[in-house]
Order: C-alpha cells, then sequence, then structure tokens
C-alpha cells in the first residue's frame, strides 16, 4: 500500500487540511454517477493544469458522451465538439494557437468508434495535443450499448447475450494501434480506481501536457475506467471487475515514450 | 494602381482568402473547386500573411478544424462541393448553434450521390434550407462572377463576424472554373491575438483570464426551456439579417413585362437571354439575388406587381423556384426553366424558355 503524505495521526486531527481541491474544478455537483471514474479523471487533469500555471492558456475539449458537460466541471475556456471530431476540432485551436496547451477528453465510443479517423489523422499529423481517453468498454451516456472496446462475451444492451467478436470484431487496442505512429511521443494506459494509480496517472498527465508543451508531438493517456450503471454492477463491484476482467486485456503502463 | 489578374474563380477566391487576412483554411480535395486548396499550398501562405492552411483526411475533419479555429474568434475557411458539403453538414449544424463565425464554399457539381463533376446550381435547397439538423440558417451569398468570387470572402467573413453566425458562398462549377478579369482586393493584415481577444474575448475560446469569465462553444443544451430559448435568439438574429443584409442586383426591370430570377452562372446566361428576347421585341427583366438567405423576397413581390409572369432559372430540377412562387404567392405565374445533372442551359434555351412559359402558354 501506497503511503499518504499526512499520517493518519494528523487526518483525524480538527483542522487538518487533507485535500485541497483545485481551484480549476468548479465546485458543483457532478452529472456523474456515485463510483464513476470521470470525476478522478477530470481532477487530476485540471491538477495538473493549475499545478503547470497554464489556465491561463488552456483550451479543452469535450466530446459526445458522459463526459460532454466536463466544461461544466472544469473551469477553463473549453469547446464542445461533434461526436468523435474532437481531435479535428483540437487541430484547428492548436493551428490558430500553436503556443496554447490544447487537450481533449474523450471516450471510447468517441475516440474508437466515430471517432477512429481523426484520432489516427491527429495522431499521425503529431499535433502537439493531448488526448484523455476514458475507455470503460461501453456506451455510458446513451444507456450502456456495446463499445469497441467492449470485451468479448461481455453484456451490454446490444449485445445482450455477450459481445460476440464472430459478429462484431474483437476489442479495438487503439491505444496500441496509435504508439505505431511517428506523430505520437508519448503513449501510456493507467487507471484511477486505486489510490496508487491516481497518482501514477496524475504524473503521466504531467508528462503528457509537458510533451506536448515542448512541441514533441502528441501525447496519449488511456485511462481505464469502470462505468458501475452501464455494467450493471455496484460501484466497488465494479471496481472489482476491471481489475479482473478489463486489466489482463488492457495492460497498464507506459506503451511509447 | 488596381491590380486586374486573369484568374479562375477558385483560384480569385483562394487569393483573396490571403488577401482578407484570413487565420485558416482547411480543405480536402474535391472536383471542381481543388484548385482553392492547390493554389494555397503553392503560395505558401504562412510565409506571406502567417495564415495556416492544412489538407485535412477528411471534409469532416476539415469543417470541424475550422469549427475549433472559428471558436478561438480566428477566420477560418473552407471549401469543398456537394457530396463533401453533405458530410461537412453535421459541423455546420453545430458551428451555428453554438454561433461561431466562419466561411463555407460550395462550388457546386451535379447531383445526387457522386453525380458528376460538372457544373449545377442543385444544392439550393441544402445551403438555403438547411442540409443539417435543427432550426438554423446560413448567410448564403451567391457570385456569378469572378470577381464576386474574390469580394465575397471578405464580404462573407464580415457578415459572419458581425451577425456570429456562419457564412456560406453557394458558387457552382463555371464560376469556379471559369477565368474572368479580376481586381483583388488589396491585403489586409490578420489580426492580432491582442486584437482577436479585444475585439471577441467575451465569447472565444483564448484561455480563461484572471480577470474575466470562462468562454464555453457549445450547442448543447440538455433542459428544452434552455434550447427553446436558444432557438427563440438565433431566430431573432436571423430576422435582423434578413432586415439588414438582403441583397440582389436587377437589370433592365424598369419597363420589363417578364421577369428572370436567376442567381449565380444562370444570371450571366440569362443576361444574354434578355437581349435575344429583346431582338425578338420582349422586354424581359433580370432579378439576381445575391443573397440565397436572406432571399430578396420582396424586392420579387414589387417586381410581381409589374410583370405578367416570372421564370426562375436554375440548373436545378426547381429549388429556388419555390421560393420565388412563395414571394409572387400567385399574384403572377412563375415557372421553373433549368438544365440539370452537369447540363449547362444556353442563352437561346432559356430565351425560349420565356416565351414557351410565360409568353405563348
Amino acid at each position: 500500500m501506497e503511503q499518504s503524505t499526512i499520517s493518519p495521526e494528523e487526518i483525524i486531527k480538527t483542522g487538518t487540511v487533507a485535500f485541497k481541491p483545485t481551484k480549476a474544478m468548479i465546485d458543483t455537483n457532478m452529472s456523474y454517477c456515485p463510483g464513476c471514474g470521470h470525476g478522478v479523471a477530470h481532477r487530476l487533469v485540471m491538477e495538473v493544469v493549475e499545478e503547470m500555471g497554464i489556465i491561463e492558456d488552456t483550451i479543452g475539449i469535450a466530446p459526445v458522451g458522459c463526459s460532454v458537460l466536463a466544461y461544466d466541471f472544469m473551469d477553463i475556456d473549453m469547446q464542445q465538439a461533434a461526436h468523435g471530431r474532437a481531435p479535428a476540432v483540437a487541430t484547428g485551436i492548436k493551428r490558430v494557437f500553436p503556443n496554447k496547451h490544447v487537450f481533449t477528453y474523450q471516450g471510447d465510443g468517441d475516440l474508437a468508434a466515430i471517432g477512429t479517423s481523426e484520432t489516427i489523422h491527429a495522431c499521425n499529423r503529431g499535433e502537439n495535443i493531448v488526448i484523455i481517453f476514458v475507455n470503460n468498454g461501453i456506451y455510458g451516456m446513451t444507456g450502456g450499448q456495446l463499445a469497441p472496446t467492449t470485451l468479448p462475451n461481455m453484456k451490454t444492451s446490444t449485445s445482450p447475450y455477450g459481445r460476440d467478436v464472430d459478429m462484431t470484431g474483437q476489442p479495438l487496442k487503439i491505444t496500441e494501434m496509435v504508439a505505431l505512429l511517428p506523430g505520437v511521443a508519448f503513449v501510456t494506459r493507467q487507471a484511477v480506481h486505486k489510490p496508487g494509480l491516481v497518482r501514477k496517472t496524475k504524473k503521466a498527465i504531467k508528462k503528457a501536457f509537458k510533451i506536448a508543451e515542448e512541441k514533441k508531438g502528441l501525447a496519449f493517456i488511456e485511462i481505464v475506467s469502470n462505468c458501475n450503471s452501464g455494467w450493471k454492477m455496484r460501484p466497488d463491484a465494479s471496481n472489482i471487475w476491471l481489475e479482473e476482467n478489463m486489466l489482463p486485456f488492457y495492460p497498464l503502463g507506459d506503451i511509447k515514450g | 494602381m488596381e491590380e486586374v489578374h486573369l484568374m479562375k474563380g477558385n483560384e480569385a477566391l483562394a487569393e483573396a482568402t490571403i488577401r482578407t487576412g484570413v487565420d485558416a483554411y482547411f480543405g480536402y480535395p474535391i472536383t471542381p473547386q481543388s484548385e482553392v486548396l492547390e493554389y494555397l499550398m503553392n503560395e505558401q501562405p504562412h510565409l506571406r500573411t502567417g495564415m495556416a492552411v492544412l489538407q485535412a483526411e477528411s471534409e469532416l475533419a476539415a469543417i470541424n478544424m475550422v469549427y475549433g479555429a472559428a471558436a478561438c474568434g480566428k477566420k477560418a475557411i473552407t471549401s469543398s462541393s456537394g457530396p463533401g458539403i453533405s458530410l461537412k453538414a453535421e459541423a455546420i449544424s453545430y458551428i451555428a448553434g453554438a454561433e461561431l463565425p466562419c466561411l463555407i464554399v460550395n462550388v457546386v457539381r451535379g447531383g445526387a450521390g457522386l453525380g458528376t463533376i460538372q457544373p449545377s446550381q442543385s444544392d439550393y435547397f441544402q445551403a438555403v434550407k438547411g442540409g443539417g439538423h435543427g432550426d438554423y440558417k446560413l448567410i448564403v451569398l451567391a457570385p456569378a462572377s469572378v470577381q464576386e468570387m474574390a469580394d465575397f470572402v471578405d464580404l462573407g467573413f464580415k457578415l459572419a463576424f458581425k451577425y456570429r453566425t456562419p457564412a456560406f458562398i453557394l458558387s457552382d462549377g463555371v464560376i469556379g472554373q471559369m477565368m474572368e478579369k479580376v481586381i483583388l482586393p488589396p491585403q489586409q493584415e490578420r489580426l492580432t491575438d491582442a486584437q482577436v481577444d479585444e475585439l471577441y474575448g467575451d465569447w472565444a475560446t483564448l484561455g480563461k483570464k484572471k480577470n474575466k469569465p470562462r468562454n464555453v462553444i457549445t450547442s448543447l443544451a440538455l433542459k428544452p426551456e434552455i434550447q427553446e430559448e436558444h432557438n427563440h435568439h438565433l431566430q431573432r438574429k436571423y430576422a435582423e439579417i434578413t432586415k439588414n443584409e438582403t441583397r440582389f442586383e436587377k437589370i433592365n426591370c424598369d419597363d420589363a413585362n417578364y421577369l428572370i430570377v436567376a442567381y449565380g452562372a444562370s444570371a450571366r446566361i440569362s443576361q444574354k437571354a434578355i437581349t435575344l428576347a429583346k431582338e425578338k421585341g420582349l422586354k424581359v427583366g433580370i432579378l439576381r439575388p445575391i443573397t440565397l438567405w436572406p432571399f430578396p423576397t420582396e424586392a420579387i413581390q414589387e417586381m410581381a406587381k409589374q410583370v405578367k409572369g416570372i421564370l426562375a432559372v436554375e440548373m436545378s430540377a426547381g429549388q429556388m423556384v419555390e421560393d420565388v412562387r412563395l414571394a409572387v404567392n400567385g399574384k403572377v405565374p412563375v415557372e421553373h426553366y433549368g438544365r440539370f445533372g452537369g447540363m449547362i442551359h444556353s442563352p437561346t434555351e432559356v430565351c425560349n424558355a420565356v416565351f414557351e412559359k410565360l409568353v405563348n402558354c
């Protein structure tokens, strides 16, 4: 188990600041289901933006999907893109503002199904942007349908008998695919369902923003996350299911750079 | 001294784009407008003005790049032809919903489907009536000369930024491909980032400044009450545009007994046709809509009091004619004439159509 910087004795003392929310997040109720990983992922991106002192020069792009309302939570200038088109929108911004920090925040349906072309070509051009790809293997927003990253035999509302890979193909490992492209400088797969993994993910996000800032190419971070509502599980059970099923198929760690 | 050049319509538009101080062009090759991207790539505008030019992986990507740049308060443009505009329709609706100023150009070819690469005017409905989803309008400019291909870049951007709404140039394969003399506009400086901040900092995503509220560009409103109010706001804006920006040209209308309503290449062809009609003793005028939306409804209504019949001439199976009929509202006969599917009507055919459909019927 990883050590907290504050001892348990200190945490229970009245007046101890154990956690301070980043001012780059809006203090409001999130629209995400209790137990969902999006909230943590949002906060990590915003903590990095605040710590790097780049709030005034960062433009984020929200996708279509559960995180379509990311701009209601991230207290920065943001654009909402059409389904799958966030990397093209990011390209448009970056070409007129080469020195601004630009990131997209996309789910698996947005990035790896309808937006596959925009994803691959933005990666291949080596746009100096950060792509945060939250993969929970399902379409959450629309009620839990089959996604390109749904695991074999996994039940969804449009694969009620389990994903039949003979009919719908194998889950798309788009993260490994984009790692093959020379324009992509950094590719990593992380998770946020445990404190230690949260810290690692934050480190990876910071590295990604620095790589894009230094114009070394595109930085791509997959965050394997849960969708307890879509998976029809309790939050704690969904995290165990993620460990036992998602991670063997989507192993964590740096893939490139 | 004025710079007079002999240029193709597509090239004049591309050169005007650089001279208008545009910040970015995003495109994808399609006949009959590929010269726009080719010309820009050859000119290396990043060396002349700092303008960015990028060949996108698809029309979808190109228009979404325009979305991103336009949302930053920058002047962004894309061009295509019918099949590509169909692909762009999704993002055009988003751009209209999010109220982003930009310029979209369609050099129309014959459809439907892959159709033909020859000129047509069969994308009128797509440009004027929607194309994408939802209650939105585009300011649609219809150039009838190479000169207007050049001039409408500046006009399009001025209108787009004045009203924070997308503008659209509905050209056609004739105007895009033909060569004419053109007086090129003078070089305008691109706005600096500081100027963009000063002019558009109240809405554009430039990065959240400490002393300002943040800016969010979106077309989403999950609460229907909010979406309804947003739609009312758009409709009020469209009413304002209709009041202020309707443009048209009247040719030989003063003592005309019959009227042709035609835009773009058909207006040029009709000019010769009315000369032929005059030789046969018939006084025919032309009302040329310069803006197809807003449509010159009142000007046509006025002419309907004067003439015995109106012919809508367009290279389509009959699209703009519906707006002419709505304007005239049955007061005088309104007929349609036009070759289509990539065929171009001749002045003689148009002249004959005036006699057959209006005079001798």
